[in-house]
């Protein structure tokens, strides 16, 4: 069950991801751009009401811009952590039926944490009785409580786990055969993480700083009303490609690590995808191709254009058709394993 | 188990709960209050730039820098933390096939969980008046995760585990 919801969460949450880049993000950013030249132009006029109005805009379509991502990025995390789960399952201390509730438990949690972030924007305050959450966000807040007790429960049956090795249930641990793709996912993963974390202290070390400072100065020289219209337009174009060059190099980092946890969690799966050596191996280069391509074009896109961001899109893609094919191979497996335990018990 | 993947579990589990609680306190008590206080120096800049007040303009401009400096580490700090307690508990489940000795694999394990703790600590520290500590716990934290990974990775690729 853990293993079915976390890849579907996963699957889920990329798909929503490239809708996301392909059909809001690039006009989001526009229409931002548009609302702050706006209220730009409204500060040289001295009309104070149509610089709040502006702003107004700008909040509402970065909070529909920021709920999409979270929605995107914990839709991806729950998956994770169900898998996650799924794999410490045979050292988990708990009878199979709270194992059965509590894995519920979390699928219903990671399922409606998202949804609760999406609904954030276009629930609002709406009936709510607190000055500044409203309901969707209580909603998101339960199901991210309800995570948190599952994990607790998990840990402490873990913990029984180690401390009595005879409490721990007699379950079938998964194969640790070192096939090629277990090998390739293995150390591909970890080398994807490991070149996300290097490219992160990169950024942290040269760019965030920068990046702070010329937004500072950049917002100065829009306020700055003796530069001219042309300067602030200019000044508005500049904030506006520095919000991208951030946005794009934080997700160039964060999406490599996903990649890369991802290969190492699928690399665990293997023994459980019923399709041929071939198509096996296919899924698997599909997969870390996919996982290069899309941070490498999601970097290019400031210096290529769209084309690079189309391109990071169909990476993207690819990542999931290898998923959906992992899924399929999955699905075909019908519980072999169990079988041949059930089978070896009855010997 | 050996003990390099029990530690990377247990450490794995903490640090998720420790970065969810976190990211739950956060969320209901200051996230909210930390954008509307971002969104509203912003505004009040660029309208007492409008009204010709620059002094109060610039200076809602600082507290919009100040709050969006503690607000991108705060977010930072939960969504380091529970990245880096998946990649723990992933790597401790399949640590045992990472091809070095118990003894280098316990300190490859125990430097990942230091690391993976002192990095995101170091950058919160960054909001609360202790710049200088929290950049060198943020610095050692992630050259400690950064080596581990780098020898994890190794293992992986060397021949079957011994």
């Amino acid at each position: 069950m853990l293993v079915f919801g976390g890849i579907a969460l996963i699957a889920a949450g990329m798909l929503f991801g490239d809708i996301f880049a392909v059909f809001v993000l690039h006009q989001n950013g526009g229409t931002t751009g548009r609302a702050l030249l706006r209220a730009a132009n409204a500060v040289a006029a001295q009309d104070s009401s149509e610089v709040k109005a502006a702003f107004a805009q700008m909040g509402t379509l970065l909070e529909d811009r920021g709920t999409k991502v979270d929605a995107h990025v914990h839709m991806i995390d729950a998956g994770y952590l169900a898998l996650l789960l799924a794999l410490v399952q045979p050292y988990v201390a708990l009878s199979a039926s709270s194992k059965k509730l509590l894995a519920n438990l979390f699928l219903t949690g990671g399922l409606l944490l998202p949804v609760g972030i999406f609904l954030i924007h276009y629930v609002g305050l709406a009936y709510s009785p607190f000055p500044v959450i409203g309901w969707a966000s209580v909603l998101a807040d339960s199901a991210g409580a309800l995570l948190i007790m599952v994990l607790l429960v998990e840990g402490w049956g873990f913990w029984k786990c180690l401390r009595d090795p005879r409490a721990c249930p007699v379950e079938p641990e998964l194969p640790k055969e070192r096939t090629w793709e277990r090998r390739v996912l293995l150390s591909g993963g970890t080398m994807l993480v490991l070149l996300g974390f290097i490219y992160g202290a990169w950024y942290a070390a040269l760019n965030l700083y920068e990046h702070e400072s010329r937004e500072i100065v950049i917002l100065k020289n829009i306020l700055d009303q003796t530069s001219g219209r042309d300067r602030v337009a200019a000044s508005v174009n500049a904030y506006g490609l520095l919000q991208a060059e951030k946005a794009v190099q934080i997700a160039a980092h964060s999406h490599i690590i996903e990649f890369g946890l991802l290969a190492i969690l699928l690399s665990f799966i293997q023994p459980f995808i019923l399709l041929g050596q071939k198509w096996r191996r296919r899924w698997v280069i599909i997969l870390l191709a996919g996982s290069v391509i899309l941070p490498i074009f999601v970097l290019l896109e400031l210096k290529v254009g769209l084309v690079a961001g189309g391109i990071a899109d169909v990476g993207g893609l690819l990542v999931i058709v290898a998923l959906v094919g992992m899924l399929v191979g999955i699905l075909r497996y019908t519980g072999h394993l169990d079988v041949d335990a059930e089978a070896g018990a009855m010997r | 188990m050996s003990a390099g993947g029990k530690l990377l579990i247990l450490g794995g589990i903490a640090l998720a709960l420790l970065g969810m609680l976190y990211g739950l306190h956060y969320a209901v008590f200051v996230e909210h209050q930390t954008l509307d206080g971002m969104g509203g120096s912003l505004t009040t800049a660029f309208v007492q730039a409008a009204d010709r007040d620059w002094k109060t303009s610039e200076s809602a401009l600082l507290a919009y820098r100040g709050t969006k400096y503690d607000y991108v580490r705060q977010v930072d700090l939960h969504s380091h933390w529970i990245g880096l307690a998946m990649l723990m508990i992933v790597l401790g489940v399949v640590f045992d096939e990472v091809t070095f000795g118990k003894r280098v694999r316990f300190a490859i394990a125990l430097a990942m969980l230091v690391g993976s703790v002192m990095f995101p600590l170091g950058v919160i520290l960054q909001t609360v008046r202790m710049a200088p500590l929290g950049s060198s716990l943020a610095i050692a934290g992630s050259a400690l995760v950064i080596v581990a990974l780098g020898a994890t990775a190794v293992g992986f690729m060397r021949g079957p585990a011994s």
